[in-house]
């Protein structure tokens, strides 16, 4: 696909992670759902990607296909190529993607409540990954892990991390969980929906968290949401998701001042804002397709205001409009370059 | 830790008043006079009753009745029977062949059960699976006493493996086929429950953060999943240990061992109610045990408990 061409300077040897054309089907007895179709993106050394879209339009499994840890079955990768620093990973051995996983990339889930392990304490979660993959004794690798506490801003670290999950609130949860994440110094962090549990004020907190922690150690970091709001101020380039391709991708700033593909707008339309109190809130119409029969041309052509008879047939390709700017629509020219 | 353990006590206390009083009140105050028939077909003269009546207590109220036999038991007399022999003596004789059969069954239980539970967990569904759900059901399906009767048969009377009549001071290595067959059926359960509980935490997230932060699989399941899946399994395991302390009537019938719960059934039957509420209370304290070592068990593996 087109949004692994060349887009933010870097040569694709350069790339920290680059997903191109990939597939995943869940298999289950009733029927086969093609989950992804073809996503393709890319992450550069200390940049932020945000991937955007509705459940089921592929993120999470995207992310899990990246970090190998897909469940298989039911779902299977058919075609596509993941790319860490060059390195195929499709083709990789499974030990040396279980090499990668902590050490050059880490992830963390959006409840940290049911992603931590209820039994045994924080501590001993974070001490884990020093004392397994770094060979630490159990008390140098325990002082390590109240270290990590301490750099996500947990007060009192060297208490905590005696203490259980359930005894941290749902902030701190998620800080304990980015400082596991951390543990082994990865180059990329892949963020599936961090701040969808918590309340606002925390989710504003745990985003500068990783904004400031991703400028520190010049990380890729992957931040999927569906929450465009999240992503406005920390994100450089966003990919919009639907149906298991990347519909849209740009830099933030371009994005927000004209989306060049519909579904992004129905997205932009439906966040609440201020200006229009008393107005119905937007929402896009109906609902996002079935992935075991995924419509015919377009996959958001029953959803489109815009579509034609073209959007019926013709599946649109995701092209390059400006430098940087990626869409897949038949209308994503008309879009761009209208006020 | 400490005071969670503290109220597990205190709560054993109402408990063991309330069941023993059931047991005594039901044991001796049912109507009619329990030395009546003793005597053969022309009743016990009038002397031996008022003397009985009066050395059992049971002229007094129940309740009085019952604080005296509780000060006695624990002064450490369980008293005699009609005939005059120590209860305290037949339990020493029945109480540790019940004990090593009990402890045959549960390590027959425990690891094969646990095994069985863990190693289809792993294999997923296929024909490892479906072995160990047949066999299972089928452990499940066959009372006791059959099970019983076909090893002792087979294996006792025709292949000579075995003795088919253990009789009094058994050994282990006699008491290992009685074991086998005792703790089949939790044996099935207790691989249905380990099986099931893997089952549902091989998806959990925490696996999923487990793998993802690359440790090996073998520290996955063996730290991270089996911990997790064997609450409930302990659970199940120490009230069964209570449950089998308590005598396994049909197996010890099955096999001649003269087991404990061999005595409470020949106690009944034959209306000895100074054994039947001597040993029983025994064994209510004995099962109360077991269950407080299930709670502090259970509070060591499950942090959530602990601090509730």
């Amino acid at each position: 696909m087109s949004a692994t061409d060349d887009s933010t300077g870097g040569s694709p040897e350069s790339r920290l992670l680059e997903v191109e054309d990939l597939h995943v089907e869940f298999r289950t007895r009733e029927a086969t759902a093609n989950v992804l179709n073809g996503v393709g993106y890319h992450v550069d050394a200390g940049e932020t990607l945000a991937v955007l879209g509705e459940s089921g339009s592929g993120k999470s499994v995207t992310a899990q296909t990246v970090m190998g840890i897909l469940d298989t079955p039911p779902g299977f990768v058919t075609k596509g190529a993941i790319r860490y620093r060059g390195e195929e990973l499709l083709s990789a051995t499974e030990d040396r993607r279980r090499g990668l996983r902590g050490e050059n990339m880490a992830m963390i889930f959006q409840d940290a409540l049911s992603a931590l392990n209820p039994v045994y304490t924080v501590g001993f979660q974070i001490a884990e990954q020093f004392r397994f993959r770094r060979g630490m004794s159990r008390k140098d690798a325990m002082a390590k892990a109240g270290e990590m506490l301490d750099m996500v801003k947990i007060p009192n670290a060297k208490q905590r991390v005696k203490e259980f999950p359930h005894q941290f609130s749902g902030g701190m949860r998620q800080r304990a969980m980015i400082a596991m994440s951390l543990a082994l110094d990865p180059d990329l962090l892949i963020a599936d929906e961090p701040t969808t549990a918590l309340d606002v004020t925390v989710q504003a907190q745990i985003m500068d968290l990783l904004d400031e922690l991703r400028r520190e150690r010049g990380m890729g970091l992957i931040l999927i949401t569906h929450d465009l709001g999240v992503v406005a101020e920390v994100a450089d380039r966003i990919a919009v998701m639907y149906a298991g391709r990347v519909v849209e991708e740009s830099d933030a700033e371009s994005l927000y001042k004209r989306p060049a593909h519909p579904y992004t707008e129905g997205l932009m339309e439906s966040i609440p804002r201020l200006d229009q109190k008393g107005e119905h809130l937007a929402s896009i119409k109906g609902l996002p397709p079935n992935l075991a029969n995924i419509p015919e041309g377009c996959p958001f052509h029953p959803r489109c205001h815009r579509a034609t008879d073209e959007c019926r047939r013709k599946v649109p390709e995701l092209l390059e409009l400006r430098p940087g700017r990626y869409s897949a629509c038949h209308f994503a020219e008309e879009l761009i370059s209208s006020e | 830790m400490g005071r969670y353990i503290l109220r597990r006590l205190l709560q054993l206390i109402p408990v063991f008043i309330g069941t023993t009083f059931i047991i005594y009140s039901l044991v001796w105050a049912i109507p009619g006079n329990p030395f009546a028939g003793m005597c053969g077909p022309r009743g016990c003269p009038p002397a031996f009753i008022e003397q009985m009546t009066q050395e059992y207590n049971l002229d007094k109220p129940l309740p009085v009745q019952y604080v005296l036999y509780l000060g006695q038991l624990f002064s450490g007399n369980f008293g005699q029977t009609f005939n005059g022999i120590e209860v305290s003596t037949l339990i020493q004789n029945a109480y540790p062949v019940t004990l090593k059969l009990a402890t045959i069954a549960l390590v027959f239980e425990a690891v094969i059960g646990i095994a069985a539970g863990i190693l289809t967990a792993l294999r997923g569904k296929g024909f490892v699976d479906n072995l160990v759900l047949a066999a299972t059901l089928f452990l499940i399906a066959v009372p006791v006493f059959v099970s019983g009767f076909i090893i002792q048969v087979v294996f006792g009377v025709q292949l000579e493996w075995i003795q088919p009549s253990v009789g009094s001071d058994p050994t282990i290595g006699q008491l290992i086929a009685p074991g086998l067959v005792l703790g089949s059926l939790s044996m099935a359960y207790i691989a249905r429950l380990t099986r099931t509980a893997m089952f549902e935490n091989k998806r959990a997230d925490y696996i999923r953060t487990a793998t993802a932060k690359g440790l090996k699989p073998r520290r996955v399941v063996s730290v991270h999943m089996l911990r997790n899946s064997l609450i409930p399994v302990i659970t199940f395991i120490g009230t069964d240990f209570g449950a089998l302390m308590g005598g396994a009537i049909v197996t010890e019938g099955v096999f001649n061992i003269h087991g404990i719960g061999g005595l409470v059934f020949d106690a009944i039957k034959t209306q000895e109610g100074v054994t039947v509420t001597g040993v029983v209370t025994l064994l209510v304290v004995v099962y109360l045990l077991m269950n407080l070592l299930v709670d502090i068990l259970y509070a060591a593996l499950d942090p959530r408990i602990r601090y509730d």
